[in-house]
This record gives structure tokens, C-alpha cells and sequence, in this order.
């Protein structure tokens, strides 16, 4: 039993909801007890889609536990067939349903419809939303594809994209632009919009694309294994990653490399305006994939400082580790999130790169955040497009992050006039919707020093641990420009420890940063 | 009542009995809603990484880093072996305890995977009630799909917190149903200037608030879905005041007539307390109908306050109801809010939500109010929606939210005809 307040993901059969959701022609009989349809509302209003989820739910209620919960679950599946005629079907059961043991899979078996009954095991009470979506387009593309003959020019398949994912339909977009560059045509894209007929064609392509290992991999070592199809490994997120992967293709396939176009990042990474960015400390946090992407983006592309590097998903935590050990820096791998928020509040970064959960921490802790993995909420969904993979993804993660920092010319103006009233810290960014209210003018703090509880609305003012702020050294911290105050408390606290020093003054304060200048 | 009006209304309409997949949340949900009302409360629900999910769905955002609800996540070693689960079960609840020591009330919130391996939480409430009193009393009710629909969460709630309740003699009102605050103090306002005696809620805000009752105390129910906790009220010997539910002017008024007449207070005192605030609702209500008056509504059934609301918007708003579903007819409860709905309507109790949107698109009213799952899909087919769950996080009982109740049917009519003027016409 494990006490949880938020969740990064959801239960299995949500995962296989994302995949039945993405794709047309199927349908998914879910045995799930009322109230399990909530899971509609992810799809309908996070997404806006416009259509119900394909998923009947049997509906038993305390009633029918009694009774027969297995002809429910045949009447279901009957009707579903009936009334929405899909190419094919899968078949499970939420987390209650596995306790009462219907077997759905023998239960439509039994029906003997006329087409493809997939059943799906997912186990609820030890697995979660990105292994149903893995483990469901496993199961549809192990029933379904078969060797077939390749296409005379050279195609691929693209797999992994689903519904609710994080940009999956923009970067749909761009990796077939990216792929059609060097001439190579997709064959099928999957599960996105592809229909169990669509899947039964995935054995014409050359090879795959993986574009999300957390939903598509076992399904790509299926097909490399039944069909001989290699896979890339390369996930192209970031300038760096997308050349790799392109020399990846170019390997597969023995196509010549297609010219660079509309990349902008690497010049706006390089104009002097940027050399603020230089340093900037970010903390990491969301699915393995998209966690080292940023990581590796944040790093070598655009010149942050990597101090925190975590993922929610277990299945990715080897190769997650392994790129932390590059920053020099230990991984977090966690899905609870009350331990992100502490580690966050410990390292207090300049910049949080999360998901959904992240947003909100740095909201309460006042730090800025970029959204860069699901789970996400509406406003992840833009209207326009907004890649995240391939050149035109790396433009667009270059303006995300730097968005919601104070810019460049801004942060020397906040230097220069630090004192003026309008540019306190809690003016916050000119460019953001937020008012700037003049500073209060009583600022002191009375108190000599004030204790280290992260409880409140902001970062910690005062000191933490049993070194002890002195008035005036605290009034001189709150004078630093408040994107790197956390720094410069850290640092003070950190020297001062190291010489045994428990009070800090203000000589402490410029002595620490003497000592840290480089 | 006036005889011509009962004639002409729902009493005796033939419902619609239905039965298949169900658009609708389990009881689990009102924990959003309940937790905020309950300052010193903590939900526990005892369930799976679905329920988590839920209600973390269903609070659409997070607010609060460390919220008062949580759920123990059921584990394979938990489902091998009960003694092991209430092992756990224990230790989950000592540690949360003690990190939260503003704590007085915990709630053990069964589930359905709980309900179906048959996880006793009420012998689990006893053993923590031990441990923990008197500090924290620790109740238990059953928030699971297969046994509650949304707000029926909140009626096991309540219900679960009848037999804890004080004994008194003294004469009283109780009004049950959770309320936003702001909502509670002007219905206490209009109920102490009435002249009604020693008035108390449930759910009170604070343990130490929680109402006493006896012989003397009269009941009455704000939300429409407390059927449960009305009747464990009822049969602790409290009196029961049965009266149309307190949305619009009209349901207002005569709920407020209600309570004064099971205190023999005369009509005229009531009369003069509610004929401005009365007057006023009146006047906001008549504006917002313009919007709403001669359009056609489809409820699909949610919350159990499609029918008392399908009276307000027919009777004070001119809108026509073509089908008013409910997950659950009370009849008796229901009973002198049918007598005010006027004939028409198909009544239809449970769901089959195929059959019910087959009736939608063939029926095409001018607004449907439903789940959030079925909202947008709807829209996408052209039908303009509102979203059911809004009605019971938004104030709307009692006078001077009347306005605010019609609006929240209004803008979805109006935001259409601004974005789509033609189709307007």
C-alpha cells in the first residue's frame, strides 16, 4: 500500500484507452465498474477531441457481483460490435474488474465475431499508463502484422505516437516532413490514426521509426525480430539529436543525408542576446525520453547548467542514469511527487523543465517552467504547431524555455535599477500578463534571521540549516536580483558551513561570492 | 399546491427505467468538493492507481501541494494477503497522521476494488479510532462505482456521520448538504431573521462544530441526493420537512416557507424577511431568461439535481425540458419537486448512454447538459452543452445566486450565437 496524492500516470487500461483513442476502426470493450468512464473527460477535454473515446464499459455495479458479470462483459462486447462495427477489438479489464476474474479474453472468444478479438492483460495493481500503451499496441501489432513484401522505394513506419501524448501530432507532422526531405515515405504511422487495416500493412516498410520508446518499444522489437525490420534508437529531439538521427537513417538505409532546412536554434543559441542564458540553472523531470532530450538540449545547446535530472517511469531509469552520470549530477527516479518538490526546493534551480506536476511546483515556489513531457493539461495542447522532434522542434523548445525567463536586456536593467520601485522581484517578467505593483516600502525584517520552512508561497528568504542570516547580510540577499538569489544564498550558506562560520554578515556574503567568482 | 398545477405536472409521468454503460463518476468525487467544506477533515481513499486518477481528473487542477485527500494504492502483496493490507493500512495512516497534525476527522473511503476483496474498513475504523483517539476520530463510508454515482458519495458521507452525532432535546433546524461557505452564511442569515431557532449544518466546517440532534430537531435537505443520510436522520428521531430544494426564487421561497411552518412561524414574518432579497432574485433571474426562454434542454442524468433544476428553468426561466434524466428518482424526496414540473418531459432514471444519445441527436435540443466526457463530442455534432459538474461546484442554491444558476445555462447559449450568429437565428 503506497499513500499517493498526485499521479504522473495513470492506471494500465488508461494507457490502452490512449491507443484505442488514437487509432480508427478499433473498438475497446473495457469490464470496468461505473464511474471508470471518467477517464473519457482526458481525451474530450484535455485533448478537445471530438469524439467519445472508442471504449464501451460493461458498467457493473455491487448488484451484478452476485449475479453474472460475465454475460454483462458478452452483452457489452455484443452490442459495441453491433452498434460501432470495428475492424478489429480489443478487450480488458480495469483494475476491479481484474479482481473478479471474468477473463474477457475467453468471454469474446466465445462471441465468435468476425473479426480480430485482441485481449489484453494488464495487470493494474502493478503496472501503470505507459506500459498499457506499450504493452496494447504490442498485442494489436502481434495479432495483425504480418510479413509482407517492401515497398520498391525505400519507407518506413513511424510507431509510438497516441492519444494524449505530449506534441505526438505535430511531431507527426515534422518527422514525415524530416523523413520525406531524404525520400523516404511513411508506410504507416501508428497507433495515431492508423486503422487495424493500416497495421496489417506495417510489414511493407523498410524499417521503423521509434518515436517514443515508452509506448512503442516492444512492439519495434517485435517487428525487428518477426519482420526483420531494424529500428532507430534515436529519439530526435533537440538540434544535436535530430543530426544523430538522421546519420541513423542514412545508416538503415544508405540514403544520402538531406540538406538542413528552417533550423534556427544553434543561431539563436549564438546571438550575443543569448549569452544570459549561459549557466542557468535547470532541473529536469518527466518520462525518460523526453527527460534526457531536454537534458542533452539544455546542456550542449543552449548552455544551461543541468543540476537536477529525474523520470517517473521505472522502465527508463537505466538509460536516465546513465546521461545524469554525463552532468555529473544523481538521478531521480521517482513518481512521487511530494519527493520532486523537495528535491526541487533543495537545489532551487532558475528554471524548471517538468510536466504537468513541475508547472505547479514552480508556480508555488515562484521559479519559471517550461512543460516538456506528459502528463499535461489543456494548454500543452496548442492550437498552433508545435513540434518538439526534428529542426523545426528544436526552434520551437528553444522559444518555450526562454520564454518564461526575465530576457536578457531585462536582467541588466534589473541590475542596474534594482533599487527602483518598479523593478523589485516581484515584478516579475515585462513580457508576462502579471501587474508590477510598486514595492512595499517596508521591507525590513525586523527578526535577525528567519527560519528555513519551505511552507510558504515563496522561495526561502532566510536561512536554512544552522547557519543564521544576520539582518543586514539578509537585507543585502534580498538586494541580488532575485534569479540568482537562490544561488548566491546557497553558495553563502555552503562557505560559511565550510568555514564554521554561523552567522553570516554581510562581509560573509561578498566574501562567498569572491570565493565562487569565476 | 394548487390542484390545476399538480394536474399539469410530472407527479405521475411513467419513467423511463434504464440500464447499460453509465457517463458517470463514482461517489468518490465529492471528496473534491467535501474536503474543501471540511477544514479539519482528511479523505483516505482506499483504493487503486485509478482512483488516484480520478479524483486527480476530477479536481482538474492541483491547487494544493499536500491536498486533505490521498489515496492508499492497493499492491499485489496488499491483494494476496488482508492481514498484510490492514498491516499497511495502519502504518499509512500513522504516518499521515502524524505529518498532518491539524487533522481531527479522517475519513477511510472505500473503493471498488476494496468493496470486491472485502477490505473491512469499518472494523479498520474502529482499530485506528482506538489508536488515534481522541485526537482523530476516524469514520469509514464506501465512495465506490459499484456501489454509489457521483453525488451519492456525499450522502454515504453524511450518512456515516449520523451515528456520531450529539443528542439534544432542544427544538432546531438541521440543514443538510454541503454548501459553499458563502452560500451556508446568507442561508443562515435569511433563517435567523425568519426567527428559526438553534440552526446547524451538516456538514459542519469544523469537528467541533458537528450539530447535536433529537426529537425536537427538524431536518432539512439543501442537495437532492441525501436520500441515505435523510433517512439515518429520520430514524434517530429527528423530523423531517419535506419542501421543493432551494434553487431559483420560487424553490427558495418555498423551502423557506417550509421550514418556518414545521416552527408554526407565520407566512407574514417570512413574507416581509424574503421580499427584497426575493424581489431581487426575481429581477436577475427575468433578465438572464431572455436567453433561456421558449429553448429546449436535455439533462442526462448526473448529479440528481436535473430535476429540481429542470423545474427552476422551466418554471422561472420559460425553458422547455424534453428529457430529464437522474441517475436515481427518489420518489419521496422528490415528490414536490415533480409536483412543480410541468407535464411534457420524458423522465428517465439510470443510463444506457448509447439509447440516450440516439434520443439526443434525434431530439436536438438548444442545450444538453452533461458530463465532460459527452460535452464536446456534442458540441463537435452541433449541440451546444453545458457541463453538468459545474452545477455542483458553483454556488447556486438560495436567493441571490438564482441569477447565477440561470446564467451558468445561459452562456453556453450566448457564447454560441456570438461565435456562430447565423445558427443563432
Amino acid at each position: 500500500m503506497k499513500l499517493t496524492l498526485w499521479t504522473y500516470e495513470g492506471p494500465p487500461h488508461v494507457g490502452a484507452m490512449r491507443v484505442a483513442t488514437a487509432m480508427k476502426g478499433l473498438h475497446y470493450v473495457l469490464h470496468a465498474p461505473q464511474g471508470d468512464t471518467y477517464a473519457d473527460l482526458l481525451f474530450t477535454m484535455i485533448e478537445r477531441r471530438n469524439h467519445r473515446p472508442p471504449v464501451t464499459y460493461t458498467t457493473f455495479q455491487a448488484r451484478d457481483l452476485g449475479a453474472d458479470t460475465a454475460n454483462l462483459f458478452k452483452d457489452a462486447a455484443r452490442e459495441a460490435f453491433a452498434r460501432f462495427r470495428p475492424q478489429a477489438m480489443i478487450v480488458g479489464a480495469s483494475c476491479t474488474a481484474e479482481l473478479i476474474q471474468d477473463d474477457p479474453g475467453g468471454l469474446a472468444e466465445a462471441l465468435a465475431l468476425p473479426i480480430p478479438v485482441i485481449p489484453l492483460d494488464l495487470p493494474s495493481y502493478s503496472r501503470k499508463e505507459n506500459f498499457g500503451a506499450d504493452e496494447t499496441f504490442f498485442q494489436i501489432v502481434k495479432v495483425l502484422a504480418k510479413p509482407l513484401p517492401r515497398t520498391e522505394a525505400v519507407s518506413c513506419n513511424l510507431i509510438g505516437p497516441t492519444a494524449l501524448g505530449f506534441r505526438h501530432r505535430d511531431d507527426v507532422t515534422e518527422m514525415t516532413r524530416l523523413l520525406g526531405a531524404m525520400g523516404i515515405a511513411v508506410n504507416v504511422c501508428a497507433p495515431l490514426d492508423a486503422t487495424p487495416a493500416d497495421i496489417a500493412r506495417i510489414g511493407a516498410a523498410h524499417f521503423n521509426v521509434l518515436m517514443y520508446p515508452e509506448t512503442a518499444e516492444t512492439a519495434a522489437r517485435h517487428l525487428e525480430k518477426l519482420l526483420g525490420q531494424p529500428f532507430t534508437r534515436i529519439v530526435p529531439i533537440g538540434t544535436h539529436a535530430t543530426r544523430d538521427f538522421l546519420a541513423e537513417v542514412a545508416t538503415i538505409t544508405g540514403l544520402p543525408l538531406p540538406a538542413e532546412a528552417g533550423l534556427r536554434q544553434p543561431w539563436y543559441a549564438a546571438s550575443v542576446d543569448s549569452t544570459y542564458l549561459t549557466g542557468k540553472r535547470v532541473f529536469i523531470f518527466g518520462d525518460g525520453t523526453h527527460a534526457i532530450a531536454a537534458a542533452r538540449i539544455a546542456a550542449r545547446e543552449i548552455g544551461f547548467e543541468v543540476v537536477g535530472l529525474g523520470c517517473y517511469n521505472r522502465e527508463q531509469a537505466r538509460p536516465l542514469r546513465a546521461a545524469a552520470k554525463t552532468y555529473g549530477i544523481e538521478a531521480l527516479v521517482t513518481d512521487d511527487y511530494l519527493e520532486v518538490e523537495a528535491e526541487i526546493a533543495r537545489l532551487q534551480p532558475e528554471l524548471i523543465l517538468g510536466t504537468q506536476m513541475e508547472r505547479h511546483i514552480a508556480k508555488r515556489l515562484g521559479i519559471p517552467c517550461a512543460v516538456i513531457s506528459a502528463p499535461v493539461h489543456v494548454q500543452d495542447f496548442p492550437a498552433r504547431y508545435s513540434p518538439q522532434m526534428g529542426f523545426e522542434g528544436a526552434n520551437v523548445i528553444f522559444d518555450t524555455w526562454v520564454h518564461p525567463l526575465v530576457m536578457g536586456l531585462e536582467e541588466h536593467l534589473l541590475t542596474m535599477f534594482r533599487e527602483d520601485f518598479e523593478f523589485h522581484d516581484a515584478a516579475g517578467p515585462s513580457h508576462h500578463g502579471a501587474k508590477a505593483s510598486a514595492r512595499p516600502e517596508a521591507l525590513a525584517d525586523p527578526a535577525g534571521a528567519s527560519g528555513g520552512d519551505i511552507s510558504g508561497q515563496k522561495m526561502p528568504e532566510g536561512a536554512s540549516g544552522d547557519v543564521i542570516w544576520l539582518a543586514d547580510a539578509e537585507r543585502e540577499l534580498k538586494k541580488i536580483p532575485f534569479f540568482v538569489r537562490g544561488k548566491a544564498k546557497r553558495n553563502t550558506e555552503k562557505f560559511a558551513a565550510d568555514k564554521g562560520v554561523t552567522a553570516i554578515s554581510i562581509d560573509t556574503l561578498y566574501e562567498a561570492k569572491a570565493h565562487y567568482a569565476r | 399546491m394548487n390542484p390545476a398545477v399538480a394536474q399539469r405536472a410530472c407527479r405521475d409521468t411513467p419513467v423511463l427505467k434504464e440500464r447499460g454503460q453509465r457517463e458517470v463518476f463514482c461517489g468518490l468525487t465529492g471528496i473534491v468538493w467535501l474536503h474543501r467544506k471540511m477544514q479539519d477533515a482528511f479523505f483516505l481513499v482506499v483504493g487503486s492507481r485509478t482512483c488516484a486518477h480520478l479524483l486527480q481528473a476530477a479536481a482538474g487542477v492541483m491547487i494544493f501541494a499536500e491536498p486533505r485527500f490521498g489515496t492508499a494504492i492497493l499492491e499485489e502483496k496488499d491483494l494476496a494477503g488482508l492481514a498484510d493490507a490492514n498491516a499497511e493500512l495502519d502504518r499509512e495512516v500513522a504516518r499521515l497522521l502524524s505529518r498532518r497534525p491539524d487533522i481531527r476527522q479522517l475519513f477511510l473511503v472505500g473503493s471498488c476494488p476494496s468493496e470486491v476483496i472485502k477490505l473491512d474498513l469499518a472494523r479498520a475504523a474502529e482499530r485506528l479510532n482506538a489508536a488515534h483517539a481522541p485526537q482523530v476520530r476516524v469514520l469509514n463510508y464506501s465512495g465506490s462505482g459499484i456501489e454509489t454515482t457521483f453525488t451519492e458519495g456525499e450522502d454515504a458521507c453524511l450518512e456515516a456521520m449520523v451515528p456520531g452525532l450529539g443528542t439534544t432535546r432542544d427544538a432546531g433546524l438541521l440543514v443538510v448538504g454541503a454548501l459553499p461557505d458563502v452560500v451556508e452564511d446568507q442561508m443562515l442569515g435569511l433563517l435567523a431573521a425568519i426567527g428559526i431557532p438553534n440552526v446547524r449544518c451538516l456538514p459542519a466546517r469544523r469537528f467541533a462544530d458537528l450539530p447535536a440532534l433529537g426529537p425536537n430537531t427538524r431536518v432539512a435537505l439543501v442537495q437532492p441526493f441525501l436520500a441515505a443520510t435523510h433517512a439515518a436522520l429520520v430514524k434517530r428521531g429527528a423530523q423531517p420537512v419535506t419542501a421543493p430544494f432551494p434553487f431559483g426564487a420560487e424553490g427558495t421561497t418555498l423551502w423557506l416557507h417550509a421550514v418556518a411552518a414545521a416552527f408554526a412561524i407565520p407566512r407574514e414574518r417570512v413574507e416581509a424577511v424574503i421580499a427584497a432579497p426575493r424581489a431581487r432574485a426575481e429581477r436577475a433571474v427575468a433578465t438572464v431568461a431572455a436567453t433561456l426562454r421558449g429553448k429546449r434542454i436535455f439533462f442526462f442524468p448526473d448529479s440528481q439535481l436535473e430535476i429540481p433544476l429542470a423545474r427552476f428553468l422551466a418554471r422561472e426561466c420559460g425553458m422547455i425540458p424534453v428529457e430529464v434524466g437522474t441517475p436515481y428518482l427518489h420518489r419521496e424526496l422528490m415528490g414536490p419537486e415533480l409536483d412543480l414540473l410541468p407535464a411534457g418531459p420524458t423522465l428517465s432514471e439510470g443510463q444506457d448512454v448509447e439509447r440516450q444519445l440516439d434520443r439526443v441527436r434525434a431530439a436536438r435540443p438548444d442545450l444538453t447538459v452533461c458530463g465532460l466526457g459527452l460535452a464536446n463530442p456534442l458540441e463537435a455534432e452541433g449541440l451546444a452543452t453545458k457541463w453538468a459538474i459545474e452545477l455542483v461546484f458553483t454556488p447556486v442554491h438560495f436567493y441571490e445566486q438564482a441569477a447565477d444558476l440561470a446564467g451558468l445555462f445561459a452562456r453556453p447559449l450566448r457564447r454560441r450565437a456570438l461565435l456562430t450568429p447565423e445558427a443563432a437565428e
